[in-house]
C-alpha cells in the first residue's frame, strides 16, 4: 500500500495545487468543524458584510457533530455527517477564505467549480469510524455558537486524521472516477 | 385462560436503556464477519483501506466504550408484545422513553432529534420511534436500533406500476444505491418491503435490515433469488467502500413483502450503513 501523504493545517494553495482525487492524507494542526445550523448562520453574517466568530482565511472546516466526552475524554466520537446539506453555503465560505473542507459524499457541480476557482479541497473522511478517529483528536474547544450543542463550531487539534482527497483544485472527483473505473456493465 | 404474567415498566426501562447502550459500541458479529471477508476480496486498494479502518474502529469502539459512529441515531425500537402479559407500575409507551432518554443521557450518546421546522433539539434523543405487535405469549421481545440519519436520508418509498413486476422492483432497488453512491457510507445494507400499502412496505423494509446477514428471507421463498441478483448487481456499480471505488458496495440485500391492493405495488427501500446496530432483549 502506497504511504498516505502527512499534511499540516494550515492548509496552502500550494498544498491544494498538489493534491489529486484518490490521494491518501494524513491529516494534523488545528481545524474547526460546522455543519448545518453554524454554515447557515456563517453565510448569512457574510452576506450582511458582518464579523464572523471565526476566521475563515486558511481555514479547513469538518462537517462533524461528536458525541458527549465521557469524564476525562477530550471528545466523543467524531466522524463526518454527508456535506451535500452544506453544498449552497460552501462556496460563499470559500470565498471568504476557506480552504479545506472535510465530509463526506458527492458535492454538487457549484461547490467542485468553487474548490477550482479558490483553489481549496474536499477531503473525504470514512463514515462510521467515529471512535477511530476520536483518538486522533487531541484538543477541543467550543468556538462559536454555543447553543447549537453538538452542533457547535469547535477548535480541533488533530493528528493524524485518515483522509482521501475527493474534490481537487484541477476538476478531479474520486468518486466519479471510481465508479467509471471500477462499475461494470451488467 | 393462560395466567397472566406481570411486568413491571422499570424492567422495561432498564432493557430499552442497556440494549441502545450496548447497540451503539457493540457492533454485531454477523456484520463485523462479513465486512472481514470483504475487506479480504476487495479489489480496489482504498476500498481495503476504508474496509480495514471499519474493523479496526469496531475493536476500539468495543474496548473503549465509545460509539461506533457519532450519529447515534434516531431511537427506532419494535417491541413484540406477548398478550399474556400485564404491564405494571406506569404507562408502557413512557417506559420505553425513558430507556431511550437514560440511554442517550447516562451513556453519552449524541442527542439527534429535533423539531423537524424549527430544528430545535429536543435534548435527550426523544420521541422514539415505536412499532408494537401483539403476538401469542407471556414475553415482551424488545429491538432497539440507533438509525443514522446519512443513511436514512437515501431511503424512499414509491407506488410503482404492478406492470413493473420483478425486474422493475430490481432495477428501483439497485438504481437508489446507484443514486445514493458514497452518501450512506457504503458498504450498506439494502432493506425492501414489497407490498401492503405504502406505511406497510416501509416497515417491512426497515424489519427486513434487521434480519443476520446471510439468512433467507422470512416472508417468500422466491426473495432470496431477488436478494442474490441484485446484490450481485450493486456490486457491479464500482462506488465500493465509502465510495472509493471497488466490489464491496453492500454486504446483503434484504426483502420482505406481502400481498397489496390489486391497483398497487408499493415498494419501500431502506438503506442502512455498515454499522447496522441493532440489539435485542426477551423480558
Amino acid at each position: 500500500m502506497k504511504n498516505p501523504k502527512k499534511i499540516h493545517t494550515p492548509i496552502t494553495r500550494d498544498i491544494c495545487e498538489e493534491l489529486s482525487a484518490g490521494d491518501m492524507v494524513l491529516l494534523s494542526g488545528s481545524i474547526i468543524t460546522g455543519r448545518d445550523t453554524a454554515h447557515k448562520r456563517l453565510s448569512k453574517l457574510i452576506a450582511e458584510g458582518r464579523d464572523l466568530p471565526v476566521k475563515l482565511n486558511g481555514e479547513t472546516i469538518f462537517y462533524a457533530a461528536p458525541t458527549p466526552p465521557r469524564p476525562g475524554r477530550v471528545i466523543g466520537s467524531i466522524g463526518p455527517t454527508t456535506s451535500y446539506r452544506m453544498d449552497e453555503y460552501a462556496p460563499d465560505l470559500m470565498q471568504s477564505g476557506l480552504r479545506g473542507m472535510i465530509g463526506k459524499g458527492k458535492r454538487s457541480a457549484e461547490v467542485r467549480a468553487a474548490i477550482m476557482k479558490y483553489k481549496a479541497v474536499y477531503f473525504g473522511a470514512m463514515g462510521g469510524i467515529a471512535a477511530l478517529m476520536a483518538g486522533c483528536v487531541k484538543m477541543a474547544d467550543v468556538i462559536a455558537y454555543e447553543d447549537l450543542g453538538p452542533e457547535s463550531i469547535m477548535r480541533l487539534e488533530i493528528e493524524g486524521f485518515p483522509l482521501i482527497v475527493i474534490n481537487d483544485t484541477k476538476g478531479g472527483d474520486l468518486y466519479e472516477e471510481a465508479v467509471s473505473r471500477h462499475g461494470m456493465a451488467p | 385462560m393462560n395466567p397472566i404474567r406481570e411486568i413491571p415498566c422499570d424492567i422495561i426501562t432498564d432493557t430499552v436503556k442497556n440494549l441502545f447502550v450496548e447497540a451503539s459500541t457493540d457492533l454485531g458479529e454477523d456484520v463485523l464477519s462479513a465486512i472481514k471477508s470483504a475487506a479480504e476480496s476487495e479489489v480496489t486498494e482504498l476500498g481495503r483501506y476504508a474496509l480495514d479502518k471499519i474493523i479496526e474502529n469496531a475493536r476500539i469502539a468495543k474496548d473503549s466504550a465509545l460509539p461506533l459512529c457519532q450519529d447515534t441515531g434516531l431511537a427506532v425500537v419494535f417491541v413484540e408484545l406477548g398478550q399474556d402479559v400485564h404491564i405494571t407500575g406506569g404507562d408502557f409507551n413512557e417506559a420505553v422513553q425513558e430507556g431511550v432518554r437514560r440511554a442517550y443521557r447516562n451513556g453519552f450518546l449524541r442527542k439527534s432529534v429535533c423539531d423537524p421546522l424549527s430544528r430545535e433539539n429536543t435534548g435527550d434523543n426523544t420521541p422514539a420511534v415505536i412499532h408494537t405487535d401483539i403476538v401469542k405469549g407471556d414475553r415482551i421481545r424488545i429491538i432497539a436500533m440507533p438509525k443514522g440519519g446519512g443513511s436514512e436520508n437515501m431511503s424512499s418509498s414509491v407506488m410503482l406500476l404492478p406492470s413493473a413486476g420483478l425486474e422493475g422492483i430490481k432495477k428501483h432497488i439497485v438504481d437508489m444505491v446507484e443514486k445514493a453512491g458514497p452518501n450512506p457510507c457504503p458498504p450498506v445494507i439494502v432493506g425492501a418491503g414489497i407490498g401492503g400499502s405504502i406505511e406497510k412496505s416501509a416497515l417491512l423494509a426497515k424489519r427486513a435490515l434487521l434480519r443476520p446477514l446471510g439468512e433467507p428471507s422470512r416472508s417468500d421463498p422466491r426473495l432470496s433469488r431477488v436478494e442474490k441478483e441484485t446484490l450481485d448487481e450493486i456490486n457491479r456499480l464500482g462506488t465500493g467502500p465509502q465510495g472509493y471505488g471497488g466490489k464491496t458496495t453492500a454486504l446483503a440485500v434484504h426483502v420482505e413483502m406481502m400481498p397489496c391492493h390489486i391497483a398497487s405495488l408499493p415498494v419501500t427501500v431502506n438503506i442502512q450503513c455498515h454499522v447496522a446496530r441493532h440489539k435485542e432483549a426477551v423480558i
